[in-house]
């Protein structure tokens, strides 16, 4: 497993929650910092649709995304049979963080682990 | 609404026989790829991507077939994505809704009071007898009244407004607020699986159907309008489009016995 974090973005398109120059700020300095990431253009869309991409994100070793808060996430992906890995994800909450502070734990903080501990499961898909 | 196709897939492509995009141009192409609801990998790499988009040299190893070259502004890229949407038989952009339950198992204990409470049909069991959302297409645009009435805040709605509805972390504040809002056994009288019991045994005659009709209309009525006075959040036309009295006890029932089913014990328990 590769231990660099891919790196995950969400940009939340078919509702206002995520401040729009919070994401577009977040979004334009992975375009300028030419790093390799993964664009989505809403994760409760590829949830809904139980897209592939989410068990290959999941499943890929140690992630970070910048989305929404950590418990929607985590529920989000798991809702399709992928659950994250709690020990290598780390959310970046981008209605809550500033840009600034989000590109930063993005692009250059090591990978803290922040989804909630829990013990549920959800039923088999 | 088909929600069985995956999102398009994109490879914004800068490998071997490509042009590096400026930060910039990056943007700007994602901002366009994203509006179209794609789902974009800005990586040498384009993995299983279904189209290439990029600045391509003469000779390249990007497939033709799905290959977009830049540049291509708006509305051209949109237009060419659109078009190559339609060969690789993704998912069409926008034909999803974005108000679904999503249920936090680590605090759901499985009570079963948003599949009694929902008439729309969007809970369900597993093969287990676990609660899981089914028919997330019947869930009603805004209206968060099942997370309203989950004891344990178990039910997020992850583009609502505020938390921990949102997803936002469930404070003791939070959970000693839902339970003062709503009891959904005290809204119905008592014992919600009693009553619900009760009732299908009052259905077995004609009267006791269309008094049980009457009945589960008023309480459905006044559980919303009380969730509605309570949280002011439960869209008007939610309160407006209940359906019809014999609809309605129709659709409790089917509930609650999906809901007593599950809560059974097992034969060989």
């Amino acid at each position: 497993m590769d231990a660099t974090p891919r790196l995950l973005y969400c940009h939340c398109q078919f509702a206002q929650v995520l401040p729009k120059e919070t994401k577009e700020a977040v979004l334009q300095a992975l375009c300028e910092a030419g790093v390799e990431f993964e664009a989505v253009a809403d994760l409760c869309e590829l949830s809904a649709r139980r897209d592939p991409l989410l068990k290959e994100l999941a499943e890929g070793g140690p992630l970070k995304i910048a989305a929404c808060f950590p418990r929607a996430v985590k529920w989000l992906f798991a809702a399709t049979g992928s659950p994250l890995q709690a020990d290598h994800t780390q959310v970046c909450n981008l209605r809550v963080e500033t840009a600034a502070a989000a590109v930063q734990q993005l692009l250059h903080g090591e990978l803290l682990p922040n989804l909630p501990a829990g013990k549920g499961a959800p039923p088999a898909i | 609404m088909s929600l069985s196709q995956p999102a398009l897939r994109i490879a914004l492509y800068e490998g071997a026989g490509a042009k590096k995009l400026s930060g910039a141009a990056r943007f700007e192409t994602l901002k366009t790829l994203l509006a179209q609801g794609c789902s974009v990998r800005r990586a040498e790499n384009p993995g299983t991507a279904a189209v290439w988009v990029g600045d391509f040299d003469a000779v390249t190893n990007a497939p033709e077939s799905a290959t977009l070259r830049l540049p291509l502004n708006e509305p051209s890229l949109a237009e060419a994505v659109e078009t190559s949407r339609t060969k690789v038989h993704a998912a069409p952009s926008g034909q999803w809704k974005p108000w679904f339950p999503v249920i936090d198992y680590d605090r759901c204990t499985n009570c079963m009071q948003c599949l009694s409470f929902c008439l729309f049909g969007v809970y369900g069991v597993d093969a287990d007898r676990k609660l899981q959302v089914q028919n997330q297409d019947n869930c009603k645009t805004n209206c968060p009244a099942c997370s309203r009435v989950c004891p344990e805040a178990a039910i997020l709605f992850p583009k609502y407004k505020a938390g921990p509805i949102n997803g936002d972390v469930v404070s003791d504040a939070d959970l000693e607020r839902e339970k003062m809002k709503v009891d959904i056994s005290a809204l119905l009288g008592g014992d919600v699986y009693s009553l619900l019991r009760e009732r299908t045994a009052k259905a077995q005659s004609r009267f006791s159907k269309e008094r049980d009709a009457d009945k589960a209309l008023a309480e459905r009525q006044k559980c919303l309008t009380k969730l509605a006075a309570l949280s002011a959040d439960i869209p008007p036309e939610v309160l407006a489009a209940l359906p019809s009295p014999q609809e309605i006890a129709r659709r409790a029932e089917e509930a609650a016995a999906k809901a007593r089913a599950a809560l059974a014990p097992l034969p060989n328990a």
